[in-house]
């Protein structure tokens, strides 16, 4: 396994911090060592074991009351929950900042997984508007279709739909990766600010409209790409990348990598500090 | 499937749903007044005979005959009439009555709606035995018009029997598409957007464009956000904006086809697993029955 400066180093090979944005910033990076110290951990955070399973019927429970019995199945040290029957209720499983082995049984309504922050994710189903919302860290696998802002402003971690998404999918991503195996709707990627987004499919009208940064990767078809989003080459990291990510979720395409665009910011948009309205319309 | 959604808007419930049309009979669902009115004096009671006398007065002048007639409501009826006429005229003449309003005409459309959930609706207006080839329906959160029956969906496509619409969003160029939908001589009931969508419907209807083209132009031509439903008595059609702003979500199977904002109204008729997705932007379906 390659150490943390390595993976440091790839990261700004593959341009994850090629950032220059102005004023303030909020970027922290994540400190591997404060871990191991103790010393980062959410308030209220539980120590589990992965071979304690525990089981939740969510078919005559409100989504509270889910979300209520996860927390507690986790005090008590449930390392692994499986949630069946969730009859895709909203706001299902939200606001884990947890290890946690998560299975889910079915389909999740809304905003589904919403705000979390470590647990790693199965869904055998589908998932409705806003999965994974402000996810900050862990894995998410859905089976099936998704549907629209799928991963809105997620900011880490790897965001998994085998099927179809619907559309805005990553709007104002500041992180993370998002894999979707089949097609995604219009305005995917709009504004978004870093990240990387990989659309197995085809991708919908205004692809990366007024993206700040980061970078998409589209196998099918792109119907047009929205202002500020041009092509990038696709460097062999790139692909490199990308095999290993889609080999891991089993969503590696028979023919390879090769045929994949790369969509970047242009960055026109960028400098907006430094340029008056009218400026602004000449250069687009 | 209505009431799984009664958290998107509790304020009004209404059902269009369609039976098996019978050839120059139609069910007439109108309302003489509001539920608001009830509780206006006792004078609302005897106006509300007086209007009804009317309406009745006015169907068999027309050459109309009342075959049955039935109270859903106090201020709201169910009539069963045989008329071969204009229908345009009918509903011209039914109307002009102070406080009626033609909720639906049709061979198979009958069109339901009031204030309250849809257990209530349903309830009040007795539909659990209802038996028909399909329908659709709204729950309804008032945003920019009255809580009342007129403000509520579906939407009858006046005058054509057996098309009624909901719809899901905010049409912003609705007052320039009203005022040219009035200069060509269609009438609205409402200040809410969303009959402009049914009006929109019957107009392009009148001039022969097909479900399916109706659909596909509203796209083009009404500005906003929306996905809406039109049913026919053999048609049932969706369209999406161009922003894909509003949502849907599609169930097919050999035997159902099932359209809801949020799949857990699909699951209240469909409790298994089951494979769903979001029709896409400027997406336009039609299944015939």
């Amino acid at each position: 396994m390659a150490d943390v400066s390595d993976q440091n180093q790839t990261s700004y090979d593959l341009g994850m911090h090629t950032e220059q944005l102005l004023g303030r910033t909020q970027q922290v990076f994540f400190d591997v060592g404060a871990v191991e110290e103790g010393g980062f951990a959410y308030p209220y955070a539980t120590d589990v074991d992965f071979n304690k399973r525990g089981e939740i019927d969510a078919e005559d429970l409100s989504a509270k009351e889910v979300n209520q019995r996860i927390r507690e199945l986790m005090e008590d040290g449930h390392g692994t929950i499986v949630i069946k029957n969730p009859g895709a209720k909203h706001s299902i499983a939200v606001g884990i900042l947890n290890r946690l082995n998560l299975i889910i049984e079915g389909s999740l309504g809304y905003f589904g997984v919403g705000l979390i922050d470590g647990p790693n994710v199965r869904i055998s189903g589908r998932v409705g508007w806003s999965c994974a919302e402000n996810m900050m860290a862990g894995t998410v696998i859905i089976e099936k279709n998704a549907g629209s802002t799928f991963g809105a402003a997620i900011r880490g971690g790897d965001l998994v739909c085998k099927g179809s998404v619907g559309s805005r999918t990553g709007i104002d991503m500041k992180g993370g990766t998002i894999i979707v195996g089949g097609d995604t709707g219009a305005f995917s990627g709009f504004m978004m600010q870093r990240g990387r987004m990989i659309v197995c499919g085809n991708a919908g009208k205004n692809l990366g409209d007024s993206m700040y940064d980061g970078t998409i990767y589209v196998g099918g078809e792109i119907a047009d790409l929205g202002v500020d989003a041009v092509p990038g080459e696709l460097t062999e990291l790139d692909k490199a990348w990308l095999a290993r990510k889609l080999k891991m979720y089993e969503l590696l395409p028979d023919k390879g990598v090769d045929h994949f665009q790369k969509i970047v910011a242009g960055k026109q948009l960028w400098n907006y500090d430094n340029l008056e309205p009218t400026e602004k319309k000449l250069i687009l | 499937m209505l009431q799984a959604l009664k958290h998107r808007g509790p304020d009004s419930t209404g059902f269009a749903l369609y039976g098996l049309p019978e050839p120059n009979e139609y069910v007439l669902r109108f309302k003489v007044a509001e539920q608001e009115d009830l509780a206006s004096g006792f004078k609302i009671h005897d106006e509300i005979k007086q209007r009804r006398a009317e309406v009745d007065e006015r169907i068999v002048s027309m050459g109309a005959k009342i075959v049955e007639q039935d109270d859903a409501t106090p201020y709201a009826y169910r009539y069963e009439i045989a008329f071969d006429g204009d229908l345009k005229k009918l509903a011209d003449y039914i109307e002009d009555v102070e406080g009626a309003e033609i909720l639906s005409i049709g061979n198979a459309l009958e069109l339901i709606k009031d204030l309250g959930d849809a257990s209530t609706v349903s309830g009040d207006y007795e539909l659990g035995d209802m038996k028909g080839t399909h329908g659709i329906g709204h729950t309804r959160m008032a945003t920019e018009s009255d809580v009342d029956i007129r403000s509520a969906h579906p939407y009858w496509a006046y005058p054509y029997n057996d098309i009624a619409v909901v719809h899901n969003g905010q049409i912003t160029n609705y007052w320039l598409m009203r005022r040219e939908m009035e200069r060509l001589g269609h009438r609205f009931m409402s200040n809410c957007d969303s009959e402009l969508l049914a009006v929109y419907t019957a107009n392009n209807l009148e001039k022969g464009v097909s479900l399916e083209d109706s659909l596909r132009n509203s796209v083009e031509e009404i500005d906003g956000v929306f996905t809406y439903l039109v049913a026919t008595k053999d048609a049932l059609g969706m369209a999406k904006d161009t922003m894909a702003a509003k949502p849907m979500v599609l169930y097919e199977s050999d035997d159902l086809v099932a359209l809801a904002s949020e799949e857990v109204s699909i699951r209240a008729v469909v409790p298994h697993e089951i494979d769903t997705w979001d029709p896409y932007d400027e997406e336009v379906r039609v299944w015939r029955t």
